[in-house]
């Protein structure tokens, strides 16, 4: 690297664990899961909350406060939280757990497979610190668990973008029979799609603005990305299409057809995961099979490695997931 | 004694059922089976709070089976209890059965949980107990598994979390018969003193003779009658292969081997023992 370059960047310091994605001046919302959750269960006395000792870090201290008689501290157990929260849905309530995602899917994967999805109890796992959200290396950065969970039958998995997203989702996973796994964005969350006549459907696709050179296929916080790269391009007269995909499982295939075919010359599926097992190879295998062929596909999702440790913004440039750094492989996908 | 002579008859059949489906398999965990039956026997008989019609009666005490592996031992439990029927018991590990060789919630009635992966039962059955204690039911969660289990953490995990929300309504069932898949199950992964264990983690602890049915029963009652806000744990001591000497005697194993004639012959033993103990089939 030349030295002079380097010397003039500000060297970021990581920060605290749960770093925002929302930018300097970005509109926010302050935890939009807890608060949606405290809300509904006014309404619905079979919701119960549960954690393994990270409350305060999932927002799900908000639902320990209003309801505490409704709210059961598992402790540092990941395997007790979830093999607990299928032992409540047995007896009829619907148990939202929370951890993070790294400690949720890898650590407690067999009791999610078999007490929870093999009965296909009502359990709504909400983990935090998806993807890359945080500095703290691999062993909190959950940059696979959209594989992992994919893979067990009939769990539905929903990436939100953000506190639109989130808290309309949270009534919607709750309504919905079967057990839901919800990637979760905490503290003040981002809020973007209020912008776009946008309202979150389980199991839906949704095309936030369509373009005539490229497709954007994402979920979590990279469609809000995409739609800060789409306005980006617009000014270099690159026509940039969005279609947001909250729920990664069931994918809408027949909207991720219809936006696909005759229409675009570059497909780009950007998302807050690696890009082994994540939406990418879900929508790759969609367009294979529906014998959809679009001129050029691309991966914009994190890379197959364990990832470094540091600041955010440092790291999201590094891997390609910034505004800027995603618009920059777009251009040149596109060359 | 009228009822331990009842209690004696139900875990007979209990076993010579287990044998007969180990008969149609051609193998099975039988040597469990006919170590456990007097458990399941006085669980069955004697102190759950069932409906055998009704195997999903809300008031019912759930008994979760965490070592699906013990289903053999289970299914001969269940058609003594009456909740599935005898004539089932030759579908037993074919296709299609509801009897599938390792436990599943989704195929046998009566059947709470699908164990199997082992260590999970007990973290289920915390999450059952909350539940039943927050509807206000007072029915009670028995957990039964094996010792092999012990070497799980969820299992402690799960005793930590039952102790810490006072579960008084939360049974577990330890059979120790001491044999694991790769031998002894102290020499496996060393668990004694067991005792002291589940007390230092807070539990009310009862070891009995698991083969002395007037003392499980003893055990039943206690942990049941207790009026401490607090989990209970029994700790079952078990032989093999109990009741069919041959296999009682056979090198110890986890998955006791048995020739064809052999399936036969344990009947035919286990008949004749309970002929001579003075008490009609």
């Amino acid at each position: 690297m030349n030295t002079a370059v380097a010397e003039k960047k500000p060297r970021l310091t990581t920060s605290a664990m749960i770093a925002s994605i929302a930018a300097e001046g970005q509109r926010v919302k302050a935890a939009p899961f807890g608060k949606a959750l405290v809300e509904l269960a006014a309404t619905r006395p079979d919701i119960v909350g549960m954690t393994a000792d990270l409350a305060k870090y999932t927002d799900l201290h908000l639902f320990a406060q209003a309801y505490p008689e409704r709210f059961f501290q598992m402790g540092m157990a990941e395997q007790l939280l979830m093999g607990a929260a299928g032992g409540l849905a047995k007896e009829g309530l619907v148990p939202f757990a929370t951890t993070y995602a790294v400690f949720g899917t890898r650590r407690a994967y067999d009791f999610i497979h078999q007490v929870i999805a093999e009965e296909n109890l009502n359990v709504k796992m909400c983990c935090a610190l998806p993807g890359l959200t945080t500095g703290y290396g691999p062993s909190h950065q959950a940059t696979e668990d959209i594989a992992m969970m994919r893979g067990i039958p009939g769990l539905t998995i929903v990436d939100p973008c953000d506190a639109l997203d989130i808290e309309q989702a949270v009534p919607q996973i709750a309504a919905h029979q079967g057990p839901v796994y919800m990637r979760l964005l905490r503290g003040n969350v981002p809020l973007v799609l209020d912008e776009y006549d946008y309202r979150f459907e389980l199991g839906k696709a949704k095309l936030l603005r369509d373009g005539a050179d490229v497709l954007v296929i994402s979920s979590g916080f990279l469609t809000m990305r995409a739609l800060e790269v789409a306005r980006d391009l617009a000014a270099d007269k690159v026509d940039v299409a969005v279609l947001h995909c909250p729920t990664i499982k069931p994918l809408d295939e027949a909207a991720i057809v219809e936006a696909v075919r005759y229409r675009h010359r570059l497909v780009v599926v950007a998302e807050n995961h690696s890009i082994v097992g994540g939406l990418g190879e879900a929508v790759a295998s969609t367009l294979l099979r529906h014998r959809v062929q679009p001129a050029g596909f691309q991966l914009a999702g994190l890379p197959d490695a364990f990832l470094d440790a540091g600041a955010l913004p440092t790291l999201h440039e590094r891997y390609g997931i910034s505004r800027e750094a995603l618009g920059a492989r777009i251009k040149r996908w596109l060359d | 004694m009228k009822e331990l002579q009842n209690l004696r008859q139900s875990a007979y059949r209990i076993r010579r059922y287990a044998l007969r489906m180990g008969e149609v398999q051609g193998q099975g965990y039988i040597g469990q089976a006919l170590g456990y039956a007097d458990v399941l026997a006085v669980a069955y008989r004697h102190a759950l709070r069932l409906r055998p019609s009704e195997p999903q009666w809300e008031g019912r005490d759930r008994f979760l089976l965490s070592h699906g592996h013990y289903a053999i031992a289970f299914y001969a439990a269940l058609i003594e209890a009456g909740v599935i029927p005898e004539s089932e018991l030759d579908t037993y590990g074919s296709d299609d059965s509801r009897l599938p060789m390792s436990g599943m919630a989704t195929y046998t009635p009566g059947m709470e949980i699908s164990g199997g992966s082992l260590g999970q039962g007990l973290p289920i059955a915390v999450g059952m107990a909350l539940g039943l204690r927050r509807k206000e039911n007072p029915a009670f969660v028995y957990n039964s598994m094996s010792d092999g289990e012990l070497d799980e953490g969820s299992t402690w995990e799960a005793a930590m979390a039952a102790a810490h929300h006072g579960l008084s309504n939360l049974v577990c069932l330890v059979d120790i018969n001491n044999q694991q898949a790769d031998g002894p199950s102290g020499k496996v992964l060393g668990f004694e003193p067991l005792a002291d264990k589940w007390a230092a983690f807070g539990w009310h602890v009862q070891r009995v003779d698991g083969n002395d049915l007037a003392a499980v029963l003893e055990a039943f009652d206690a942990a049941r009658a207790l009026r401490e806000a607090r989990p209970r744990v029994i700790l079952f001591d078990t032989l093999m292969g109990k009741g069919v000497p041959f296999l009682e005697q056979r090198e110890k194993n986890h998955f006791i081997r048995v020739d064809p004639p052999e399936w036969q012959e344990a009947i035919r033993i286990l008949d004749e023992s309970q002929q001579t103990e003075g008490v009609p089939a």
